[in-house]
């Protein structure tokens, strides 16, 4: 862990709304190292964003005893951001992968989580298991600044 | 709470500002708010003000589809405006620019949706 520009956090939260923004703030503050623009940090805020809001409304279905687990990784000119909930996990990736598609539109959900992380992020994974849980993974270079890596 | 909105009535058109953040903490309330005022019998277009908007993601979308829905089958019309760059491309890659009209801020809005009825 000692080459220089690489950095780490992680960081474990009860899976309640009111964390979503403590979850964006974190991450942002964290990669602000890397100076990222302010297009940048609202990407990587929105996508964190998705991905816990999807954690704590399918993963845990709202129940507030689940915990979110995320972390990012700084390497270079680059993060890599992951999402992890022990929730009940996704039937089917490919179609919850699909715009506009939501198992939940009774709670007025766009169905635009995936779609974003995927259009805002360099790579995006999904790893999920029925009654297992879910892991997202994500990478960005932040293109715009690189006075760090060296 | 970090979303703050606050409605005023012009006529038969409510706008409603929002300021701060918009995510799936705070668009129930949101949602509510408007379901509440867009629910009586006088109010039949809505201006939504995005302007004070500090960040917004797929949650904002579901309220802004849902209040369209709303809104259409009272038989009016729905806008957006003060759209700031992160926003607009959250609605345009959702499409939400194929069914409601965007202004850049409130008077035009207001002026276009008279000139529209």
């Amino acid at each position: 862990m000692n080459q220089p520009g690489r950095n780490f956090m992680s960081l474990q939260f009860a899976a309640r709304s009111e964390n979503e923004s403590f979850a964006r703030v974190t991450v942002a503050a964290f990669v602000s190292q890397l100076d990222p623009t302010m297009d940048e940090i609202t990407d990587l805020k929105t996508v964190i964003s998705e991905a816990v809001t999807n954690s704590i409304i399918h993963g845990y279905d709202g129940d507030p005893e689940g915990i979110v687990t995320i972390s990012a990784l700084i390497e270079g000119d680059t993060v890599t951001l992951s999402v992890e909930d022990k929730g009940r996990g996704i039937e089917d990736v490919e179609l919850a992968k699909q715009p506009l598609f939501t198992s939940k539109p009774e709670l007025e959900r766009s169905g635009m989580g995936f779609t974003i992380m995927e259009n805002f992020m360099d790579e995006f994974e999904v790893s999920s298991e029925l009654g297992g849980g879910t892991s997202i993974r994500m990478k960005k270079r932040i293109v715009s600044k690189t006075a760090l890596y060296n | 709470m970090n979303l703050h909105m606050d409605m005023i009535r012009h006529r038969n058109t409510l706008v409603a500002r929002l300021v701060g953040e918009l995510d799936h903490h705070t668009a129930d309330k949101v949602r509510i708010m408007l379901e509440d005022e867009i629910g009586r019998g006088d109010c039949r277009h809505l201006v939504l003000s995005l302007e004070s908007l500090q960040f917004m993601d797929s949650s904002g979308i579901g309220v802004i589809l849902g209040r369209y829905k709303q809104i259409k089958l009272k038989g009016g019309k729905m806008v957006i405006c003060g759209v700031n760059p992160q926003v607009y491309r959250l609605l345009e890659m959702s499409g939400l620019f194929k069914i409601m009209a965007v202004y850049e801020n409130e008077a035009t809005a207001l002026t276009e949706l008279e000139v529209a009825l």
